[in-house]
This record gives structure tokens, C-alpha cells and sequence, in this order.
């Protein structure tokens, strides 16, 4: 919408809300970077320069490239793959297809972490079952770089793909029937026309992974730990949860070299993006959709399985741990229970807690970012360009830097109690909401600054002329109309917060775990059968969560999921 | 009372000039059009009066209020100026009766008093009836006269017309027309009507407004506009005919003057106070007429074009054959492409402002 002049009283409810964007998002951001640099209020490059000579640190950086950029390549090669079959191909049940592929992307790190173990591992009920499980006492063949790296790629893989599809979509028709009028067939052009024109979207979808395994925790936690093999993303966590906060200025130093990584990679793939100068003609570029013949079904097939081995392999796994009632018992119809189920959901206080915490984080979370974005984003709608991208910015930042540096900043800025108040969000369930909001807010945003560019300004205008103030055209002209793509990001929202564990297993305390935090404890307790129930119920969750956000989405905006066109 | 009045107003968008020091009074009760080619900058002067925009120069008021000024800004909600869309702008997600309803609601009017207004409305734009269906469920002359009586409900004093009719249907565009007239009527508002297209404005505006590049070229009533264009550009933009070159050799005080062109001279209108010398002419077809082979200037036709009643001719003079002049003949007079016909100036234009 265009800007329109406005009242002075609207104003002061935009200043309000820039505020709550700059509190959130950009002074949790900024006291990390001074702590870092000036932690005693001067510039001091001390601890950071013990940090960058530590030998521990280079190791850990040196393997967080190594399986950031191992797991990028897989990526790239699933996700731009997929994407080509997809959008090139008259291969059919595409959106089921694409619905599947997008699972690992939202299924939480260290649930597929978790099912992959319980897949492979010597104690994988399913594999032992089928008398194909390693010999017992051997080292779980994903434990290091070359797993992790694995599982990265599978769960970036989604962010290729979306990167690469729009690439596609956005490739001007007339450029590949002007191929086929020269005599070209469909190889030849895909090979000389359609992937150097990708090119550009192939290497910034690369860049997005690479910055989304740099950042991830669930994957490396389960899988390097126990073998030792540390990124710095688990080496902040074991200073921070072994040391405790007399380390603060060390990890924050080091998360302010985390966020600067994610954040460089973020700026080389908007470099990316800016380059990729194929002129987009609105919607009306239609790929084209070459017969694969009689292959097809041969394609086809190799999809689903692909998607058997990646999806429903670990999942039948970890169900079927889940089912028995110890380690090493194997599954048979009569030693199949649901008792762990039972003792998770009812018996254990532990994870009693943790499904109503984190039920009740995500829930407030997504509430609370779904009021605050329709009059933010309405507000923001008729600013200048350049007040608009500067919120965007600061809003995406909490987002884009990885979650454990998020945690460290909130650590410190809430620590000591709060200036007025004189309490303390420290070591409760308060200090977790404040990193979801802060955390999320781009994930309600978006999908409301999205579905106002698609609304007719005249209909604003039309309110306005009626007599409406602010307040009412928000609530009576714009909320009904953005209602579906709020909604949407509110539960995608609740979904993401709902399996979240890189920020809460750094600020959470006895009493405020949450799901991600005791899969975690449960994990490295040795209770497998346990954390495999926690496992499978969020599992459950964040499939209930997508078809109802998919119900909810069909009358949103376009563009506001991920998982859909 | 709801006269508009705009005084040296000027609004730029970024280095482009989109108004261009306009001044303009509009009558209470008055209908003016305001005519012009896309991008001239007369949808920016109806968003101005609107308070859609904010003028960087230049006092506007409507009736003895000043909305915008110098150090003065009434947003839109506070103007009480009601608007007809060319989208329309109907609320999706709201019944016509609640679309119409909407303006009277911020007023805080409810229960009976409030359905009777919207009855009223909807019944007087033909729509009774239809109140509980969802504007999707519209035709497009349905659609406008849901946005026709949304204004009527709020009794704007105020009316500003945004090409109301440019999404629709050629047929339905004069029934449009009729229905506009009967608002007019039955509100007594005063009514700003922006459109480029020609015919409307001089069907049924009061007074025409003519704009071109962010500039008002000339606001007249449609027959003066017509028959006395200021300039070339509005000789142009209204009305057929063409635009000669010429000049004044002797002026009459009774607003005459002869002018020299094609070989000839002629008497035709003048300004008062033309001088002499090289003018434009403007010459619209029933000024031109068919005369025998002693008279007038030759000319051959280039285009014979059939219109029902009348045969519009197109031909170039002998003497100045990049020129084309159109002319209007009654059917019977036969007439053929690459024919010889001498042509006669029986009336025609100085333009004053070349």
C-alpha cells in the first residue's frame, strides 16, 4: 500500500511498536556485541582475544565449517534435484510430494537426530528385528561429522528446494520456448538454458543452508557429543552449562563470531539474490511440464522411496523403541506397550511439565506476535521504503543469527533484574517467552506484510473516507481481510516454538523445560524409550499442526507457508 | 459549504512534478469534471482534496474549512468527503448492506435508524434487496452503485468520482452515467468527476477541467470548452477536429478576425484583444462544408468513414497535405477516397495561447 499521510495520535502507537520491535530484537543484539567487545563499558579486546587464540575454539569452528558446508552440499543436491523433478516434470501427486519434503524442515533437529539413532544405532529395535543391527558395543555409525553432516543435508534440504523452485517459477517461459524452437529437447535445455539461469538460486538457497547448519544445535548435540565432536554451537553450550555464567563474556564473544558467519552468509546470499537478474513476469511464467514418459513411474517411485528411507524409516524407528519397554527388548506384539507413553504424558513430572510449558510458550507466543504484527505491519505498509526494510532488518535479526546466540544475549540482558521492576526473568519460564517472542516475531510478521501488499489500497482508503480511525480500520477493514495469513504465521509460529530446543536448553531451569530440553535429558540419561514417546508425541504434534495450518492457509495470502506454493 | 477550493496547490513525488501550482474553485452543488490523459495528474489532485496525499505547497479548502495548508493537515477520516473508487473498494469480507453500513457505524448510528438508512440507500441506487449478498456475488454496475450508495448513506456533502466507470462495459457505461445523475440529483452534493475519457465529462459535468502534465489548462462549461479551447491542447484533448496553422491579418471588434489559411482568407472567432500574426486554428468538422468547384480550397479525400446517420470525411488540403481535416456529412452526399473536393471554412477558432 502506498503511504498516506497519518494522524498525529497514530504516531504514538507506531513509535510503541517500534519499540517493542527495537526491545525485542535489536538491544538483545547489541548487548551481546558489547559484551563481547566492551564488557566493562570500554573497548576491550581481552577475552577476545583469548578466544580467538584458543586451539579448542579453532577446532570447533574448523568442524562447524566442515559439516555446515558437507551438509550445505547435500542439500543442494536433494533440495535443487527435487526441485527440477518437480517443477520441470509432469511427475504426479506433486503436492503430496512437496508436503513430505518439507517434513524434515519442520520436524524438530533433534527428533530426526533422535529417530536416526534409534534407526542405526546397535540398539535400533527395528534393524535388530530384522537381525540387521551393528554388534552390540560398537559405535553408532552416525556418531560424528559424517552424520551430522548426513542429517544436516536432509533437514536443509527443504530450504534448497524453496530457493530453487522460486528460481524456476520466476524463469521467463519465452526463454526455454525459444530453445525449443531452435530444436532443442529437454535435456539440452535444461543443461544449457535452465540450470545456468538457476544458477543464482541454486547458490543462495546453498548459502541459506550452510547458514542453517552453522546454527544448528539438536543435530550436533546428539550425534557429536557423545563422540566427542564438537561445533560451536555445542561447544557454547558445554562452557555455558558446565561453567555456568562466570563464562559469559567468552561465549558471548564467541556467539557474536557465530552471528557474524550466519549473518555474512545472509548477506552474501542477498548479494546473491540481487544479482539474479532474470526479469520475473508476475505469476504468468509457467514452467514447462516435460512428459518423463515411461519413466514416470520409475521416477516416481524413486521419490517415494527416497522419501520412505528419509522419513518413515526413522520414524517407524522410533516408534518402535517408543513401543518396547527397555533398550535391547525387541518388538513383538506381545512385549509392545504404551507405557512409556503413559509415563511421559501422566507419571514423569519432568516431561508432565515440559508438554504443558512448551504447549503454553507457543501458544502465548503465537498470540501475543499475531496482535502485535497486524498493527505493525499495517503501520509500517504506508512508510517509506526505507523505514520499512530497516524493520524488516531488525526484525529478521533475531532469526537469522542462530539460536544459541539469541539465548546468550537474552541471558545477558536479563540476568540482572529488570531496570524499574527490580525482578528478575532469569532462571524462570518468562525469560523463554521473551527469546520466542523475540525469536518468532519475523515468522507472524511476514506473513502479514505479505497478504497487505496483495490488498487493494483503495479498500483502506475507503475506511478511511468512511471516518475510521486507526484503530477501527485495523479491526474492522484490515484484520478480517489479513486474518487467514496471521493466523497462518501464528501457528507456524506455535509449531516452530513448540519443538524448539537450541534457545530454551540454554535458559531453562527446573521447573520451565521444555519438550526439546527433556528429549535432550532423556537422551543422554540413557533413557531411550522415554525420550522416543517425547519424540514421536511432538512428532504427532507437528504433523496435526501443518494439515490444520494447511486447512487455515488455503485462504490465506500466497506465499505464506513454506511448504506451499 | 462544500465547495472545494485549491490555491496554488503543488505535489511532487520525489523530483516529478505530479501538480503543478493549481488553483480551482469548485461550487457548491457544482458538477466539475476534471478531463485529462492518463498520468496528467488529475487522479493526485482528487487524492489531494481527499487528504490521500499531502501537498507540499498550497492551501486547499473545502467550504470555510481549510483541510490542508501550509502548517495544516486534516487526515481523510476527519474530512467527512465521501469517494467512489474505480475498484470500487467494497470490503470483501462484509454484506452490501454492511459495506453501506460502515460509514454510518463510525458515526455511531445503530438498530432501526441505521437498517432504514441503508434500506433508504439501497434503494435508491435500484439495489433493494440485495443487501445480505457478499459483493463478490456483484456485477460490476452493481458493485459501483453499492459504492455509490455507500456515500449517499454517509450524506457526504462531497463526492469525489475516481474514473468510476473505466471498469466498466461500454453498454453499461451510460446507464452508469444516468445512475450518477440521479445521485447528484438526489444528494445535492457537490461532485468531483476525474476521467480521460472525453464524452463523459462533456455529457454531464457543469464545468470541465481540463489538465495536462500537472497543470490545469482550462476550466470552462463543456460547450465553451468546446467551441473556445485556450490552447492546442485542449483543442486537442476535447472534442474532434484540427488544429491549422494560420495567420491573423485584420481583427473585428465583435470578436471576429480574418484569418489567411490554405491559400484563402476567412472569418472566424477570435478571443478579445487577438492580436495579429501566426496563430493556431482550430477547426472542428461542422466548421468545414463541401463547396463547388469555384470556391473554398481543393482538397482530396483520404478516408470515407460510415457512421449511421452521418459520413465522417477525412482530407488533406492540396495546398498542405500533412494536414487532415475531418468534416461531417449528412448521408446522400456522395463521397469517395481519392476524390477532388473543394472545401469551404464556414466558422472556426483562433486559439489564444499558442
Amino acid at each position: 500500500m502506498p503511504g498516506i499521510p497519518v494522524r498525529r495520535s497514530e504516531r504514538a502507537t507506531f513509535a510503541a511498536l517500534l519499540g517493542i520491535v527495537a526491545l525485542l530484537a535489536l538491544v538483545p543484539i547489541a548487548r551481546l556485541a558489547q559484551e563481547a567487545l566492551a564488557p566493562h563499558g570500554r573497548l576491550d579486546l581481552g577475552v577476545f582475544r583469548s578466544v580467538i587464540e584458543s586451539p579448542a575454539v579453532w577446532r570447533a569452528a574448523g568442524n562447524t565449517l566442515t559439516v555446515s558446508i558437507g551438509g550445505a552440499a547435500l542439500a543442494i543436491v536433494l533440495g535443487a534435484g527435487f526441485a527440477l523433478l518437480v517443477s520441470l516434470t509432469d511427475v504426479r501427486a506433486k503436492k503430496p510430494l512437496v508436503f513430505c519434503f518439507m517434513m524434515p524442515l519442520l520436524i524438530a533437529p533433534q527428533v530426526t537426530a533422535l529417530a536416526w539413532i534409534n534407526l542405526l544405532g546397535p540398539n535400533s529395535t527395528l534393524l535388530r528385528a530384522l537381525g540387521l543391527a551393528p554388534a552390540a558395543g560398537t559405535t553408532h555409525p552416525l556418531y560424528g561429522p559424517g552424520g551430522i553432516a548426513l542429517l544436516l543435508g536432509i533437514e536443509q534440504a527443504p530450504v534448497v528446494f524453496l530457493a530453487v523452485r522460486a528460481g524456476l517459477r520466476s524463469l521467463p517461459r519465452d526463454l526455454v520456448e525459444a530453445a525449443q524452437a531452435s530444436g532443442a529437447g529437454p535435456w539440452r535445455i535444461v543443461r544449457t538454458i535452465v540450470l545456468p539461469l538457476s544458477g543464482p538460486s541454486v547458490a543462495a538457497g546453498g548459502m541459506l543452508a550452510f547458514v542453517g547448519s552453522i546454527g544448528n544445535f539438536g543435530i550436533p548435540a546428539f550425534l557429536g557429543i557423545p563422540a566427542g565432536f564438537t561445533v560451536l554451537v555445542t561447544l557454547i553450550y558445554q562452557r555455558l552449562a558446565g561453567f555456568g555464567t562466570s563464562v559469559l563474556s567468552e561465549v558471548a564473544t564467541l556467539s557474536l563470531l557465530l552471528a557474524l558467519i550466519a549473518l555474512g552468509g545472509l548477506a552474501l546470499n542477498n548479494w546473491l539474490a540481487r544479482r539474479h537478474d532474470v526479469r520475473v513476469t508476475a505469476w504468468s511464467s509457467a514452467t514447462p511440464q516435460w512428459p518423463l514418459g515411461r519413466l514416470r513411474a520409475l521416477v516416481e517411485g524413486g521419490c517415494w522411496a527416497a522419501l520412505f528411507v528419509v522419513l518413515v524409516l526413522p520414524f517407524a524407528a522410533l516408534l518402535a523403541t517408543a513401543l518396547v519397554p527397555a533398550i535391547g527388548v525387541s518388538l513383538t506384539p506381545s512385549t509392545a506397550t504404551f507405557a512409556n507413553f503413559h509415563f511421559v504424558l501422566f507419571d514423569y513430572a519432568a516431561t508432565r511439565r515440559a508438554f504443558v510449558n512448551s504447549a503454553s510458550l507457543a501458544a502465548s507466543a503465537a498470540v501475543m506476535l499475531v496482535i502485535v504484527s497486524v498493527p505493525l505491519g499495517y503501520s509500517l505498509a504506508g512508510r517509506r521504503a526505507s523505514i520499512r526494510q530497516g524493520v524488516a532488518f531488525v526484525a529478521e535479526l533475531p532469526y537469522a543469527v542462530p539460536g544459541v546466540v539469541l539465548a546468550i544475549a537474552m541471558i545477558l540482558c536479563l540476568l540482572r533484574p529488570l531496570p524499574l521492576l527490580g525482578l528478575s526473568l532469569y532462571s524462570t519460564i518468562w525469560i523463554i517467552l521473551v527469546a520466542y517472542l523475540s525469536r518468532f516475531m519475523l515468522l507472524a510478521l511476514r506473513p502479514v506484510t505479505n497478504a497487505l501488499r496483495q490488498i487493494d489500497p483503495s479498500l483502506d482508503e475507503a475506511a478511511r473516507m468512511s471516518g475510521a480511525r486507526f484503530a477501527r480500520r485495523v479491526a474492522t477493514v484490515i484484520m478480517p481481510m489479513v486474518a487467514p495469513s496471521a493466523v497462518a504465521g501464528g501457528m507456524l509460529v506455535f509449531l516452530m516454538a513448540f519443538n524448539e530446543l537450541t534457545v530454551s536448553a540454554l535458559l531453562w531451569s527446573s521447573g520451565s523445560e521444555t519438550v526439546g530440553v527433556v528429549l535432550f535429558s532423556l537422551e543422554q540419561a540413557g533413557d531411550g524409550v522415554s525420550a522416543a514417546a517425547v519424540a514421536v508425541i511432538a512428532v504427532i504434534v507437528t504433523l496435526a499442526m501443518m494439515l490444520l495450518t494447511n486447512a487455515v492457509a488455503s485462504r490465506a495470502a500466497r506465499g505464506v507457508l513454506p511448504w506451499q506454493p | 459549504m462544500a465547495a472545494v477550493t485549491l490555491e496554488r496547490v503543488e505535489k511532487r513525488f520525489d523530483s516529478i512534478v505530479a501538480i503543478d501550482d493549481v488553483s480551482l474553485a469548485v461550487e457548491e452543488g457544482e458538477f466539475l469534471a476534471v478531463l485529462g490523459p492518463s498520468g496528467c495528474g488529475k487522479s493526485t489532485l482528487l487524492r489531494l482534496i481527499a487528504g490521500f496525499e499531502r501537498a507540499e505547497r498550497g492551501t486547499i479548502r473545502i467550504g470555510d474549512r481549510v483541510v490542508g495548508g501550509p502548517d495544516v493537515y486534516i487526515a481523510p477520516e476527519d474530512r467527512h468527503v465521501g469517494m467512489v473508487f474505480q475498484s470500487y473498494a467494497l470490503w470483501p469480507h462484509m454484506s452490501v448492506a454492511e459495506n453501506i453500513a460502515y460509514p454510518l457505524r463510525v458515526q455511531k448510528l445503530a438498530g432501526r435508524n441505521l437498517a432504514q438508512q441503508v434500506d433508504a440507500a439501497l434503494e435508491a441506487v435500484g439495489l433493494a434487496g440485495l443487501g445480505q449478498r457478499r459483493p463478490a456475488a456483484l456485477s460490476g454496475g452493481q458493485r459501483q452503485r453499492v459504492a455509490l450508495a455507500r456515500c449517499l448513506a454517509m450524506k457526504a456533502k462531497l463526492v469525489l468520482l475516481d474514473e468510476p466507470l473505466a471498469n466498466l462495459d461500454v453498454h453499461l457505461r451510460a446507464r452508469m452515467l444516468a445512475e450518477i445523475a440521479a445521485f447528484r440529483t438526489l444528494s445535492k452534493a457537490t461532485l468531483v468527476y476525474v476521467t480521460h475519457d472525453q464524452a463523459e465529462a462533456l455529457g454531464v459535468a457543469d464545468r470541465v477541467a481540463v489538465m495536462a502534465d500537472g497543470r490545469l489548462r482550462q476550466v470552462a462549461a463543456p460547450p465553451a470548452l468546446y467551441r473556445t479551447p485556450r490552447d492546442g491542447i485542449v483543442s486537442r484533448f476535447v472534442g474532434p477536429g484540427t488544429v491549422a496553422r494560420g495567420e491573423v491579418t485584420q481583427t473585428y471588434a465583435n470578436g471576429h478576425a480574418k484569418v489567411a489559411l490554405f491559400g484563402r482568407e476567412w472569418q472566424v472567432r477570435s478571443a478579445p484583444g487577438q492580436r495579429e500574426g501566426a496563430v493556431e486554428i482550430c477547426i472542428r468538422p461542422e466548421d468545414l462544408a463541401i463547396v463547388g468547384p469555384d470556391g473554398g480550397f481543393e482538397a482530396s479525400v483520404a478516408r470515407v468513414l460510415y457512421q449511421g446517420g452521418r459520413t465522417v470525411v477525412e482530407a488533406a488540403p492540396a495546398c498542405d497535405p500533412a494536414t487532415t481535416l475531418s468534416l461531417s456529412l449528412t448521408s446522400g452526399e456522395a463521397c469517395a477516397p481519392g476524390a477532388k473536393v473543394h472545401l469551404a471554412l464556414v466558422d472556426g477558432w483562433v486559439i489564444p495561447e499558442t
